[in-house]
């Protein structure tokens, strides 16, 4: 009867967790995939518009971006408090932009450059005369599609 | 002599590892694609090019002045009330003859426009708008535009147009693509989103 009583009063075997890693890493490859980082370091403010009336935007392999907005809290004291642009990672001038987009397009494989769409991700704030400036250079590098960014909600937000 | 067997490596640590590179990613990835009101700026065109003439009725004038107030047909109005007055006039349908509309609801005022083929709506913003009022503004005609466009769907094939659009853009969608298409495209004839913007004032 010995044989019997010497299992009696052993502790719970610990729980196998070797396996746990595996999962683990399974779900870290799965975020590493899916996700994109961060490709530029914003420079403005950039508090976007509301909007209902909105398009996804997919492919963003075909988006060129453009930022515009007052220059963020630790940038003022250098580049004031006027609206600015900032293309890739550095602040620019309207008349950039042209170059920007044809370099842009360069990178891109030449049966899509037709496909390109601009995004203006421009702060609630900014005056429409710089948009507008953009917009024209933008019309002279026949960069024609656009797209306002936005954030979906009630466009009557916007007055707040 | 008998070979002493390799003590096994504790892999304990290795979860606590994945774990800290999983956090990293996920707290430093976004995952949101942006959204935004798709537009077509118009190509540059030559100075001495003549511009086509419109006639007054036929044009929908909206104005935005510095203190983000909007004048809309020389009167001052709320954005809430824009949305409707575009439709109203998109959809007025004044003209006779062989420029009556067939498919407009509106009210049929000979004074203002004749067929949404023809009618043009103006926005005139000042340079000291704010970017926040002037997509705010763009919102509501874009809004015009689809609301009239999904009636029209909903009368003539029985969705909306969003659906349709959604369901050509399906990879899974069962129907004919080819069809679906030439409703998109017949519906967006019967309403083209004309909506021209002239350059700003001081």
């Amino acid at each position: 009867m010995a044989k019997f009583n010497k299992k009696k009063g052993s502790e719970l075997p610990a729980i196998n967790t070797s396996a746990l890693p595996d999962i683990v890493f399974m779900l870290l490859f799965f975020f590493m995939v899916a996700t994109t980082m961060r490709e530029t370091t914003l420079k403005v403010q950039n508090v976007l518009p509301y909007a209902d009336q909105v398009e996804k935007l997919d492919k963003k392999d075909l988006v060129m971006y453009i930022y515009a907005g007052k220059p963020s809290a630790r940038y003022q004291q250098s580049f004031g408090t006027e609206s600015r642009i900032q293309l890739n990672d550095n602040f620019a001038e309207v008349s950039e932009i042209q170059q920007f987009i044809y370099a842009e397009r360069e990178t891109k494989r030449e049966e899509l450059v037709p496909f390109l769409t601009t995004a203006l991700k421009v702060d609630h704030e900014t005056n429409m005369g710089l948009v507008s400036d953009i917009k024209m250079e933008l019309r002279k590098a026949e960069a024609l599609k656009i797209n306002y960014t936005t954030r979906t909600g009630d466009a009557s937000q916007n007055f707040d | 002599m008998a070979r002493r067997s390799t003590p096994e490596v504790n892999a304990g640590s290795l979860a606590d590892i994945a774990f800290l590179l999983l956090i990293f990613f996920l707290v430093t990835t976004t995952i949101e694609t942006d959204s935004g009101i798709s537009r077509k700026l118009p190509p540059m065109q030559d100075e001495n090019v003549e511009p086509p003439i419109i006639k007054e009725k036929n044009i929908f004038k909206v104005i935005v002045n510095r203190n983000n107030d909007l004048l809309v047909e020389d009167e001052l109005m709320e954005l809430k009330d824009l949305r409707d007055a575009a439709v109203a006039f998109l959809d007025n349908g004044g003209g006779v003859g062989p420029e009556a509309c067939t498919y407009c609801e509106g009210a049929g005022d000979p004074t203002s426009s004749d067929n949404p083929i023809k009618a043009v709506i103006m926005l005139v913003n000042d340079r000291q708008t704010e970017y926040g009022t002037y997509i705010a503004v763009q919102n509501e005609l874009v809004g015009a535009y689809n609301e009239l466009r999904n009636r029209s769907a909903q009368r003539l094939y029985g969705k909306s147009f969003a659906q349709m659009e959604a369901d050509y853009d399906n990879i899974n969608y069962t129907g004919n693509k080819e069809a679906l298409k030439e409703r998109i495209e017949e519906i967006r004839d019967m309403w083209p989103q004309k909506l021209s913007e002239a350059d700003p004032k001081n």
